[in-house]
Formats: C-alpha cells, sequence, structure tokens
C-alpha cells in the first residue's frame, strides 16, 4: 500500500491528499506492524515451521529466521549472532532473517550475567558464541536426519552446502525439509564445526540491516505506528530529583489536539494526538518545582568535594607490595591529578518508549537493552506480574550504554503515563526532546584521580599509587548486593586496579561519594577515565625515564602477551620511531601511544596529530590494532574500532556536561558539541591473529584514544593535559 | 491552503494545521513518512534532512509556513535520482550503517552533493556532510561510499 494514499479525491498523476484531517482529529494512517514480516510467514504457514531450539526458525519457504536476543544498536549484533547460526547450520546467507527477542529469561538470559537478559560490557556475541553455533548445528543434523530418511541413505552421505541438502543428484531446500526435520529429536550437544571447516565466521558476512538503514525503513522506536496511538511529551524538573509542587494545565489543555495533562512521579505529561501538539501544549504549561527536593550544586562544588576527599586514603581496591614505602624512597617521584567531567551518552534517537497498558497485559515497543530489568520495572509500575509484560524489541538508535538504564528511567515514565491516564488499551508513546534527553542525567560520572609513582636511578618504576574519585553507577542499583564487594564498585576502578604493567609494590583506591547527578554506564565504562590516567601517566614516567614509550610499555608488558601483540602490531603498522611527514610553517606534528584492555579485549592505538600555530590541534591518522580473540566478522571489528575512535575522541576533544544549579548546563549539540565528519581522522584498523575464543568490540576501541591523543600532543608541545576535555590554550 | 508535493503525491495542508509545524513533524506523524529522523530540534544534527526543490533542508527547523506554494519535498522514501539510488548501493556495499538512525539524512545530504558535484574532495565532503550529526562516528564509511558512489555514476 502506498503510505500516502490518505484520502485519494483525485485520479490524476498526483494523488490529491489531506494532511489536515490527520492532524487536527488524530488519524492514524497506514497502520504499521512491526512485525509484519514475521507474522506473516507465521500466519501463511502454520504449524509447518521448524522450530528445532529457541534460536531460529526455518520456514517451508526457505526463511531461516534467527531469533537474536541482543539489542541491535549499531554494534553489528543481528549480523554477528546470525552468522554463527548460518556457518553451522550451513545455511545460504541470502535465506537469513533475524528477530529480535521479547524478554524471556529462561531461554535468553546473557550468559555472562546470571540470570539476566541484557546487552551490555561487549558480550553480545562472547556469551553467544558457543549458544548459537550449537543452536545452528542441532538444526543441520536434524535436517540431514530428514533427507538421510527420505532418500533412504545414511547421514554421512548427505552433504549441505548454502543451503541446499545434497546425496549424489538429489537435493532439497532446508524449507523442503523443514516439517520431517521437525520430527526428529533435537540433539543435545550436537558437534561443532572444525574451525577450518568455517564459511562465515572469521570470513565475514554483510549487516542484515544495512538495506533497511540505507532506505528509511528500519523501525526504531521513534516510528512505531499503532492504532490511536498518542504522544506524550513531559515538563522535567529543572534540578536533578525536584518533585513538581503544582502546576496549572488550563493553556496546555486548551491547545486543539491535547487529551490528557497528566501528574506522573518524574513531571507533568501532555499527551496528544501527535508530537508537535503535545509540545506546543507542553511549553504552555506552568509547573512550579519544589526546590527543596532538588540537587543544588555546580560541578565545581563537586569537584571541591573531590579534591577534598581525594586527599584521604580511600578503600582498597588493589594493594600489591608496599606502593608508598617504595614511591617514598625512590630516585624520582611524579605526581599528576585529573579531572573528567560528566558525558552524555547523546544517542542520535533521544529516548523514547511505547506502551500499550490493557487490564492484564503490557505491552512495551522499545530499543530494549535490559529487556527483564525494564519488564520488572514495568510490571512494578502497572501492578501486573513480569510475565504479563511483554516487549517488542526494535532497533536503537544508537545507546552508548543508555537505553540499560538501571532504574529504567524513561520506560518507566513511558509505564506510568499510560497507567495515569487510565484509558485501557490506548498506545502512548513517549517521545524526549533532544533537550529532555541530554538533560535528564544519567551520565558518565565525573571523576578525579591522582596518580603518584617513584622512579629507581635507572629509570625502572617503583612503586605506582592510584587515587580514584568518583560516583559509582552501581550505588542504589539491582546490582549493588552481586557486584560491588569490599565497598568497591569495580566498574570505578576497571583499567586501574587491572593495571597490566608489571610493577610491584601498586596501590589503588577509591572513594564513591553521593551526589545528586543521576549516573550509568557510558560506553566503556570505568575504562574511559582509568585508561586515560593511566596511559598519559605511564606515557609521562617514559619520558621521564628519557625512554621511548613504546619499548617502556613493553618491557612493563612482558608476561602480557594479548597487550604485546597489538602494542607490536599497531607501532609496526604505525611506522612508529620513523620520522612522520612535516607539517606547514608554524605546525608541530607527533605521534602518540596508548594501549588498553576492556571487556578482554586488547587495543592499541598510535595518533598522528598536528598543532597549529594558534595551539588549536587536530588528528590526522589513527593507526588501530585489536586483539578480540578470533574475529568472527573482521569488517565489523574493523567498524567498531572506526566508531569506537570517533566516539572516545568526541568526548577527548568536546564533551562535557557541566553542572550548574543542580541541573546540566547544556541541552542540544550547540553547547554539548560532538565530532563531526570534518574532524574524523583517518583510521587503519589491524586485527591481531588468534584462535582464542571471541571477545567483545563494541566498546574495547573506545578508551585509548583520548590518552594516544594527549600523549602525541605532549610528545608535539611538551605539555601535559589532564583536564578533559583536551585544550592546549587554557 | 498550503498545497505542496512531497515524493511526488500532492499533499494539501488544511488552515488547522498550525503554521508553526515544521515538516518534519507533518512527514512523520501525518504521511506515515518516518524515513527522516527527529534528533535535535533544532537544524543542528541534520537526520531531519530531506530534499526541498532538489535542495537539502532540516525539516525540523522548516515551519509549514515556509514550504513555498507548490515545493517539491522528496524523502528518504522517494528518494529515485541517479545518485540517490548509487548512494544507498554504495552505502550497503560498504556496510556503513551503525545504529542507521542519522543515516536517511545522511545519504539525503549526499544526494544533493553529488547532484552538483561528481566527484566531490574531500574538503567539499566535508563542507556538504558537516551538518550530519552520526554519533556512531561512521564518517570514514560515508567519505569512503560518498566517493565509491561518485565513481559508480561515472563508470
Amino acid at each position: 500500500m502506498n503510505p500516502l494514499r490518505i484520502e485519494p479525491v483525485s485520479t490524476g498523476r498526483r494523488t490529491f491528499l489531506k494532511a489536515s484531517a490527520a492532524l487536527g482529529a488524530g488519524l492514524t494512517l497506514a497502520i504499521f506492524d512491526v512485525d509484519a514480516d514475521a507474522q506473516a510467514t507465521k500466519a501463511a504457514n502454520p504449524g509447518a515451521e521448524f522450530a528445532p531450539n529457541a534460536f531460529l526458525r526455518i520456514a517451508p519457504d526457505n526463511w531461516v529466521t534467527v531469533i537474536v536476543k541482543h539489542v541491535e544498536l549499531g554494534q553489528g549484533t543481528y549480523t554477528g549472532l546470525p552468522m554463527l547460526v548460518a556457518d553451522e547450520l550451513d545455511a545460504s546467507w541470502s535465506q537469513v532473517r533475524v528477530e529480535g527477542a521479547g524478554a524471556d529469561a529462561k531461554r535468553y538470559a546473557n550468559l555472562f550475567w546470571g540470570g539476566a537478559q541484557g546487552t551490555g560490557d561487549s558480550t553480545a556475541l562472547a556469551n553467544s558464541f558457543e549458544q548459537y553455533r550449537q543452536a545452528g548445528a542441532a538444526a543441520r543434523a536434524m535436517l540431514v536426519a530428514a533427507a538421510a530418511e527420505r532418500w533412504k541413505v545414511s547421514p554421512e552421505a548427505i552433504a549441505v552446502k548454502s543451503g541446499v541438502v545434497s546425496s549424489g543428484g538429489r537435493k532439497a531446500t532446508f524449507g523442503e525439509l523443514a516439517a520431517a526435520a521437525a520430527k526428529w529429536p533435537v540433539p543435545a550437544s550436537p558437534a561443532l564445526k572444525d574451525p577450518k571447516d568455517f564459511v562465515y565466521i572469521g570470513k565475514g558476512a554483510p549487516r542484515t540491516d544495512s538495506k533497511a538503514k540505507s532506505t528509511g525503513t528500519a523501525t526504531y522506536t521513534q516510528d512505531v505506528k499503532l492504532p490511536d496511538v498518542l504522544t506524550a511529551v513531559v515538563a522535567h524538573a529543572p534540578r536533578f530529583g525536584a518533585k513538581v509542587k503544582h502546576f496549572d494545565a488550563s493553556a496546555a489543555e486548551k491547545v486543539p489536539g491535547v487529551r490528557y495533562v497528566v501528574q506522573i512521579p518524574s513531571g507533568i505529561a501532555v499527551v496528544a494526538t501527535n508530537f508537535w501538539t503535545a509540545k506546543t501544549a507542553r511549553d504552555q504549561l506552568k509547573v512550579e518545582w519544589n526546590e527543596d527536593t532538588g540537587f543544588n550544586y555546580s560541578s565545581a562544588d563537586i569537584l571541591a568535594e573531590f579534591k577534598r576527599l581525594a586527599a584521604k586514603p580511600g578503600t582498597i581496591a588493589r594493594n600489591d607490595g608496599d606502593a608508598a614505602a617504595a614511591i617514598d624512597k625512590a630516585a624520582r617521584k611524579l605526581e599528576a591529578a585529573y579531572e573528567f567531567p560528566y558525558l552524555a551518552h547523546a544517542a542520535m534517537e533521544p529516548m523514547n518508549c511505547v506502551v500499550r497498558l490493557d487490564a492484564d497485559r503490557c505491552e512495551v515497543w522499545n530499543g530494549e537493552q535490559f529487556q527483564t530489568g525494564d519488564q520488572a520495572a514495568v510490571a512494578a509500575v502497572v501492578g501486573l506480574k513480569p510475565e504479563q509484560v511483554v516487549i517488542h524489541q526494535l532497533f536503537a538508535g544508537g545507546s552508548f550504554g543508555r537505553r540499560a538504564n538501571p532504574q529504567s528511567d524513561y520506560v518507566v515514565e513511558a509505564a506510568s503515563i499510560a497507567k495515569e491516564i487510565g484509558k485501557r488499551g490506548v498506545p502512548v508513546k513517549l517521545v524526549w526532546t533532544r533537550e529532555d534527553d541530554m538533560r535528564a542525567g544519567y551520565y558518565r560520572p565525573a571523576y578525579y584521580h591522582v596518580l603518584r609513582a617513584g622512579l629507581d636511578a635507572q629509570g625502572n618504576v617503583a612503586g605506582w599509587q592510584h587515587r580514584i574519585v568518583g560516583q559509582s553507577i552501581l550505588a542504589g542499583t539491582l546490582f549493588e548486593a552481586a557486584m560491588v564487594k569490599n565497598g568497591v564498585d569495580p566498574t570505578s576502578v576497571e583499567g586501574a586496579a587491572s593495571l597490566p604493567y608489571a610493577i610491584a609494590d601498586l596501590q589503588v583506591d577509591l572513594h564513591s561519594p553521593q551526589i545528586g547527578v543521576p549516573v550509568q554506564g557510558w560506553r566503556s565504562v570505568g575504562s574511559t577515565h582509568t585508561a586515560y590516567s593511566t596511559e598519559t601517566f605511564v606515557d609521562e614516567l617514559a619520558a621521564a625515564a628519557g625512554k621511548d614509550p613504546v619499548e617502556f610499555r613493553r618491557l612493563l608488558l612482558a608476561n602480557k602477551p594479548k597487550h604485546l601483540s597489538v602494542l607490536d602490531l599497531a607501532a609496526a603498522k604505525a611506522g612508529w620511531g620513523q620520522p612522520l611527514p612535516a607539517g606547514k610553517a608554524g605546525e608541530k606534528r607527533a605521534r602518540g601511544i596508548a594501549v588498553h584492555e576492556s571487556f578482554n579485549t586488547a587495543v592499541a592505538q598510535v595518533v598522528e596529530v598536528t598543532v597549529r600555530a594558534d595551539n588549536t590541534f587536530r588528528v590526522d591518522r589513527v593507526v588501530c590494532a585489536v586483539n578480540c580473540g578470533l574475529a568472527v566478522n573482521p569488517d565489523n571489528v574493523r567498524a567498531q574500532m572506526e566508531g569506537g575512535i570517533g566516539y572516545g575522541l568526541s568526548a577527548a576533544l568536546y564533551g562535557a556536561i557541566t553542572i550548574k544549579d543542580g541541573g546540566s548546563a547544556q541541552s542540544n549539540f550547540h553547547d554539548y558539541r560532538v565530532l563531526r565528519i570534518n574532524e574524523m581522522p583517518a583510521i587503519d584498523v589491524h586485527i591481531a591473529p588468534s584462535t582464542d575464543k571471541p571477545t567483545g568490540v563494541g566498546e574495547p576501541g573506545v578508551p585509548p584514544i583520548a590518552p594516544a591523543v594527549a600523549n602525541a600532543l605532549a610528545a608535539a608541545t611538551g605539555k601535559r593535559l589532564r583536564v578533559l576535555p583536551l585544550s592546549l590554550s587554557t | 491552503m498550503a498545497i505542496f508535493y512531497v515524493n511526488q503525491e500532492r499533499v494539501d495542508v488544511g488552515k488547522s494545521v498550525p503554521a508553526d509545524t515544521p515538516l518534519l513533524w507533518i512527514l512523520r506523524d501525518s504521511l506515515n513518512l518516518t524515513g527522516a529522523k527527529y534528533g535535535c530540534g533544532m537544524a543542528l544534527c541534520g537526520a531531519c534532512t530531506v530534499h526541498i526543490d532538489g535542495q537539502p533542508a532540516r525539516s525540523c527547523q522548516t515551519p509549514l509556513s515556509s514550504v513555498k506554494q507548490g515545493a517539491e519535498v522528496t524523502t528518504i522514501e522517494g528518494l529515485a535520482t541517479k545518485e540517490g539510488k548509487a548512494l544507498q548501493a554504495a552505502w550497503q556495499a560498504l556496510d556503513v550503517p551503525q545504529c542507521g538512525y542519522c543515516q536517511s539524512g545522511q545519504i539525503m545530504s549526499a544526494a544533493a552533493l553529488l547532484a552538483r558535484n561528481k566527484h566531490p574532495t574531500d574538503a567539499d565532503i566535508d563542507e556538504a556532510m558537516a551538518g550530519n550529526i552520526c554519533r556512531c562516528a561512521t564518517y570514514v564509511r560515508i567519505r569512503a561510499a560518498i566517493k565509491e558512489a561518485g565513481k559508480r555514476l561515472s563508470a
């Protein structure tokens, strides 16, 4: 159906449309069902599908549908997980399509997260590697059994290649064998391929979502259309935690198209027939906030408190030998303090969620990063059991951690509105404006680090003390009890407590003050700040010792083969040690390096910078080496390194949410600047060969870029930058 | 009554529709054309880019009152130029998209660039594309895909 054919009144070359009716009366046009394809398949072939397990279905029409338990938010999981199935199944890539899983922890839990179903910590491929291969192998074994029976040959006489099952001159498609295969028992532990026989794994396959995302047809939460859907926009408090004192909705309610104005715990929701009406009406709300309840400090206050705490010992996160004594007696001592601001995730799709509440069922449409957490949170709000909350998985327009909110903040807000309007069965789409999204908090926490180290007379590191001050992202969440050990939030110190360098006397301690700014994980989590402080400080030690930064690290990493593999690869590919081509007159050019492991993946990056006469600079080129075990989809590994570098560089150059009077001083991309195409460096990615089990790549490209840039700037100018974002002018 | 064309179909907007309504929301909420995305509402990110009479425009900052009578609006759904098709093919060949949310706008900006310049230099690409933000930072591939599409057009 032509989506524009609303009300044809002319049969000429062009169709005559009346948009006025739709806007004024809220008619719903061209009802769109997000699961239309999959449901159409089911309807056409009731009961004939072959579904040997929770991860795939084979239909008589020969489609192989892989059910992906993780959200596709750009990282490529809608390609990587289907590749695992397709390889063991020997399917043709062209017959594979993807469906996102709803909430079902029994079948779709993240195997690295206990019983929880969700996406994060760069675990999607790593936790699914054997699970999805086994799913494909089981289906293959059953297809082979069915073919052997049909053709009266032994299973060994059956070959499967590119979606075709054959024996001698006989051939059958998966679709033709699906019904017969379904009658065979599902093998519990089917044999997996020898890696030498992989057809997709390690070689690659095109993304399954590139076409939809290049033609405007991919469905995000923002695009959901349902019968009678209403759009909600919420007036939020200017200060974190402030509550509504009272409000006057009389003007807002008069805006044509407004259906409800309701108070919810997080503010006042205006619910209307479309977004623009809801937003226009929200602008006419008069809300008075109870200032006593809100956060009332600014970034300077927070930094002062962090500095006060940093003067005192914190809770020990790692303690090898006697770091203080070693530094005391060292020939030379170095000390440096680092300041990191709050960072917004600023995904392209501002947070949003669609909820349809009925008497005994609640449906949620969302790019859903934490299915079981959000399911439980919605159930609690609307007074249903978790299993009565059905989640429809959609593409997420980015996330970088934001959509795995430990408080389910925006999802709960949408559910609260659906509950409050009291109109059963009417879907409500909560839409946050960019300003709502940026001011909502749940930032990467601000941090303050102090590093001290000694060098002996030969320039060897003698003692390392690292003190970290900043909010815990786990405090007050359901993860706190399980993950915070001995008062240490491991996500605050990861990358620091796991420092790979061979230093006998090493101490890391932590202060986790409670601050009224909501915080959560941000792409690469603790490593966003620990990689910066450790890798710039090591660089500083190398310079103080008069040693080459690569050689200095190499000696300290003698027992860390994964780190060494990427350090050596990046240095070699970047031409480390060879002179850089000179810049223009007045320009200084230099290289810098950093290496960091996060989520079991090691990445090294060599950066080339040009510093102009006016102290501005540009990052010209990044040579990146990654060791992620077996690279299942090498081109996607490259894509994630490219994207991680760009995301990390954006924060390094510009990222800062400053807190003013208890709220964010930034609201949109004019004052929360992000990287644009003209600032993107050239990037060469090199994958270290490995046959180890695959590890994640969604986050590990981020941490090394900021310290590598800072080290290059120090090499060019002699200036060590210890305040983020980076500037040579202040 | 405002009359214009969207993807060659006539759209007739009645007086009851507020004149300050941005074109983006007419496209998305009234016409069910959701390819153009909301990203910032301030013409800062380019996710809402469409063509108006062949020129790239930020539909989030294009109020109905500013859409000229008879204007031809093209969205990603109606992009049928040879430049547009070449770009979409290159985008898929190079697997440009990650989350994909910005890519409709990226392609619309790039299609307008290629329509006037088949062989853009890096500086041309910077100038034409710097208004389109991609938070996944797919910029390396966007640049490569624009050049690839230019090559395909002259092949």
